[in-house]
């Protein structure tokens, strides 16, 4: 509770900043945004930037969790380091460089991009879902298997909300990175928020330029506040009891 | 009740085989309490772990009521067993009542009789109900904890309880509350349990039957009682303690050896001079004096020499009174402490029962390892 | 392959990017650390303020780098140094400050009590304290925190490319908006194998910076 209250804080002061120095342009920027011929292009990046992290989450997240799940189960544990080693090379690579690739393999547009998004996003899902169940005290997974609990039921009712806490850590640090690379995609073709951003830039137009920053902005702590908020949906009480 | 056939675990192959257990056989009879007791790596956890297949036997058969657990679903058995351990193992993530809730709910019982069954099980235990069911195990005291481990063990009211160390990880004076009120449940319930357990004390104190365990192998299969006065040999002997003569003692109660009618008594309105005349006659040593069935304490004749008037003026009182269920280790403690050879029971109101005397005592225990004595002789000296 | 061809052929350029690239990096994270390392060792002394500097970083680190250099750029065009290497720097230094900042205070803080105990009691002062067994103790942790900051800022330093700032991101930049496929290739290999070399050398610095005692422990405890 107590870091969600913090994160609210910080959301609401970040964005008296970014609103206070806005306004310090906003001969350029407010008119800009009210331009009606303008104003339907802002929105429609704006969408179509939350489209390509939408997707790509989820199938960032669907993977990162069951490829994390997978390898946590007895058959696979001992695969578990080299494919974390793997994957982690891939976090390794700058974004830019993966989003590049992408194209070289996939041609331009969304569909690279959110394959490349995708595959960004899976690392810190997946490293989370495993140390998050990796770390559920053993005697909990012994005292289920005793009580006579399938193992699908162990899974579902102690090892998965027992690592929950971890896990959405993972999404959220993945979110927001994913968030910032949707903004590069646009280099790609993919359009979103980052068309303004980097038009404003070759064109030295501070509002353009701005009309897209602010918005990227608020989008990733939004998204960050969001996702503390969700914690206190899918963690159980009795686990937020020793914070 | 439950059946180990010549039960076998090996861990591991070939060179890096460890046997767990080798050719272990005994039965744990009906409503019965059997510790299963031993040092760390005697083979009596796995003993337990075999029992509900959280471990796979490597020779041998357990049967429970006549079925080989071999020829029944895994699952379902371990649902019919109950299940407590030491580490006691509450989710964090769920309520009390929920944690109690986990195995009715495998087994289908419709939401009524469940939480029903939670409020039951958490009044079983001593915890309130209204206080409890909602708060999470991060909430509870350590003791609390582990009397929801034994509800949860409980909950799908199983014949038969595995129970592998659970008072472990309470503290010592928590713990025997714990162990007493888990007697007096199991007097009513009447459960068949196996009861894993390191500490000898807690062997005696709650075993119908104790498995003694040495490296893999069942050394003795006996009541407390059998164990503590004749231990098969020196393993047994030592685990149980050089104290033994007085762990057994600690069995044993005044109503065992009490003397309800001993003939050195005297009233408190008798004549010292008289009083000593009986003494001297009889040729008793001290006199236990009675008042209106009560005992006021006692005088030999060294007290009463020269001396005249109602005895009663030239008692020496007792210390203290003894109850029927006074364990005699108990009353050997006072008897060194005040430095008395004889002490007297009384009823709730006061009223003279019998007497126990320091003879009694070393009667008694000298009758228990008259066997042992005779065995011994048979083994080969050191 | 063709773009190995390129590398090959334009060999002296990709040496120049590259050493641009490693040089904006490392400037920024020899100015980052100094300021950084103290920070966290401060707050380390004065907890009140931890947890509001290390939200500030932590804010830092979720505003997307590109948004930043477009934030930056009307402020600093006033000096007329919207562009180039500049605000790249800038902005590596601030993004740098928490895993920096944030490795060094938990790296400080895991220093187990009963070992400052035991070394106040034997004489040290504050100073010899940090000095003989704090950092120490804590160096590997931070030079983790480098390590992330190190593979971020070759990340964030390949944007860069985009505001001016030279680097192996030029070549992905006139890659795409000359369509040549491989100049984007050789610029994405090229600046991905610089971080996994980076990435590596930071490891093996941080293993040879843990103290022998620590590894023994750890090995032991497995």
């Amino acid at each position: 509770m107590n870091r969600l209250l913090g994160k609210l804080n910080r959301l609401i002061i970040a964005s008296i900043i970014l609103i206070a120095g806005v306004t310090a342009e906003r001969t350029g920027l407010i008119e800009y945004l009210s331009d009606p011929y303008e104003y339907p292009v802002l929105f429609e990046l704006f969408l179509q930037h939350l489209y390509i992290v939408t997707v790509s989450m989820t199938f960032a997240t669907i993977i990162g969790i069951v490829a994390g799940i997978i390898l946590t189960r007895q058959r696979f544990r001992r695969y578990a380091g080299v494919c974390m080693y793997i994957i982690g090379l891939g976090q390794t690579i700058p974004s830019l460089a993966v989003l590049a690739l992408a194209m070289s393999f996939l041609g331009i547009g969304t569909r690279p991009a959110i394959f490349a998004l995708t595959i960004y996003s899976i690392l810190p899902i997946a490293r989370n879902t495993l140390a998050g169940i990796t770390a559920v005290p053993a005697s909990l997974i012994d005292a289920g298997r005793g009580m006579g609990m399938p193992p699908l039921r162990i899974l579902m009712e102690v090892e998965i909300p027992n690592a929950m806490q971890v896990i959405l850590t993972g999404f959220r640090v993945a979110l927001i990175i994913n968030i910032g690379t949707a903004a590069l995609s646009y280099v790609i073709g993919a359009g979103g928020l980052g068309d303004l951003i980097f038009t404003g830039i070759s064109l030295m137009q501070t509002e353009k330029l701005l009309a897209g920053a602010i918005p990227v902005t608020l989008l990733a702590l939004t998204a960050d506040f969001l996702s503390e908020l969700l914690g206190l949906l899918l963690v159980s009480k009795g686990l937020r009891l020793s914070d | 009740m439950i059946t180990y056939e010549s039960v076998t675990k090996i861990f591991g192959t070939g060179r890096d085989a460890v046997t767990a257990l080798d050719n272990v056989s005994f039965t744990i009879p009906k409503g019965e309490i059997v510790v299963f007791l031993g040092p760390s790596g005697c083979g009596k956890t796995t003993t337990l772990r075999l029992t509900n297949r959280l471990e796979t036997l490597t020779r041998g058969n357990i049967t429970i009521e006549d079925q080989n657990i071999m020829d029944m679903d895994v699952v379902e058995l371990r649902q019919r067993l109950g299940y407590v351990i030491q580490a006691i193992g509450l989710f964090p993530n769920k309520t009390i009542a929920e944690n109690i809730a986990v195995v009715p709910k495998l087994l289908g019982w419709d939401k009524k009789r469940i939480w029903e069954r939670v409020d039951e099980l958490l009044r079983m235990t001593n915890l309130e109900p209204e206080l409890y069911r909602d708060r999470f195990p991060a909430e509870l005291s350590g003791g609390q904890q582990q009397r929801v481990g034994v509800a949860r063990g409980l909950a799908a009211d199983p014949d038969i309880l595995l129970m592998d160390e659970p008072f472990g990880a309470i503290d010592p004076i928590n713990r025997e509350q714990i162990q007493n009120e888990f007697l007096k449940l199991q007097a009513k319930l009447k459960k068949t349990i196996a009861f894993v357990s390191h500490d000898i004390h807690e062997a005696i104190k709650m075993g119908d039957h104790i498995a003694l365990f040495d490296r893999g192998r069942l050394i003795q299969y006996e009541t407390p009682e059998v164990i503590l006065t004749q231990p098969k040999n020196k393993f047994v002997a030592d685990f149980v303690g050089a104290d033994r003569a007085l762990k057994v003692l600690g069995l044993m109660k005044v109503s065992d050896v009490i003397n309800r009618k001993p003939k050195n008594i005297l009233r408190g309105e008798d004549d010292a001079r008289e009083a000593l005349k009986f003494l001297d006659e009889k040729g008793f040593r001290y006199g236990i004096v009675i008042e209106q069935d009560r005992p006021i304490g006692y005088v030999n004749q060294k007290m009463l020499k020269y001396e005249s008037g109602p005895v009663r003026e030239f008692v020496e009182p007792f210390p203290l009174f003894l109850k029927e269920r006074t364990s005699l280790r108990d009353v050997l403690s006072f008897m060194l402490m005040y430095d008395e050879v004889t002490l007297c029971a009384v009823d709730e109101d006061g009223r003279f029962g019998g007497t126990v005397t320091y003879n009694d005592i070393q009667k008694v225990v000298r009758e228990s390892y008259a066997d042992e004595a005779e065995s011994r002789e048979d083994e080969v000296s050191p | 392959m063709s773009t190995l061809q390129f590398m090959l052929d334009n060999s002296a350029q990709v040496f120049f990017l590259s050493w641009e690239h490693i040089w904006i990096v490392g400037l920024s994270l020899l100015i980052a650390t100094p300021i950084g390392v103290p920070l966290g060792i401060l707050i380390t002394r004065h907890e009140q303020f931890a947890s509001r500097v290390l939200g500030g970083a932590n804010i830092l680190m979720t505003v997307p780098s590109i948004a930043l250099f477009g934030l930056m750029l009307p402020i600093l065009s006033v000096f007329d140094m919207g562009l180039g290497k500049v605000p790249a720097v800038i902005a590596l230094v601030l993004y740098s400050q928490l895993p920096i900042i944030r490795n060094t205070y938990t790296a400080i803080r895991n220093v187990p009590p009963s070992l400052v105990d035991a070394a106040r009691g034997m004489g040290m002062d504050k100073w010899k304290r940090l000095r003989e067994v704090e950092i120490p103790l804590a160096t590997p942790v931070i030079i983790a925190g480098l390590r992330t900051a190190a593979v971020m800022n070759i990340g964030i330093a390949a944007i860069a490319a985009y505001i001016g700032s030279g680097g192996l991101g030029v070549y992905i930049q006139q890659g795409i908006e000359r369509v040549y496929p491989e100049m984007i290739l050789s610029g994405a290999i090229l600046v991905s194998i610089l971080a996994v070399i980076v990435d590596g050398a930071m490891a093996a610095l941080e293993k040879a910076v843990t103290p022998e005692g620590i590894k023994v422990q750890r090995r032991l405890m497995r």
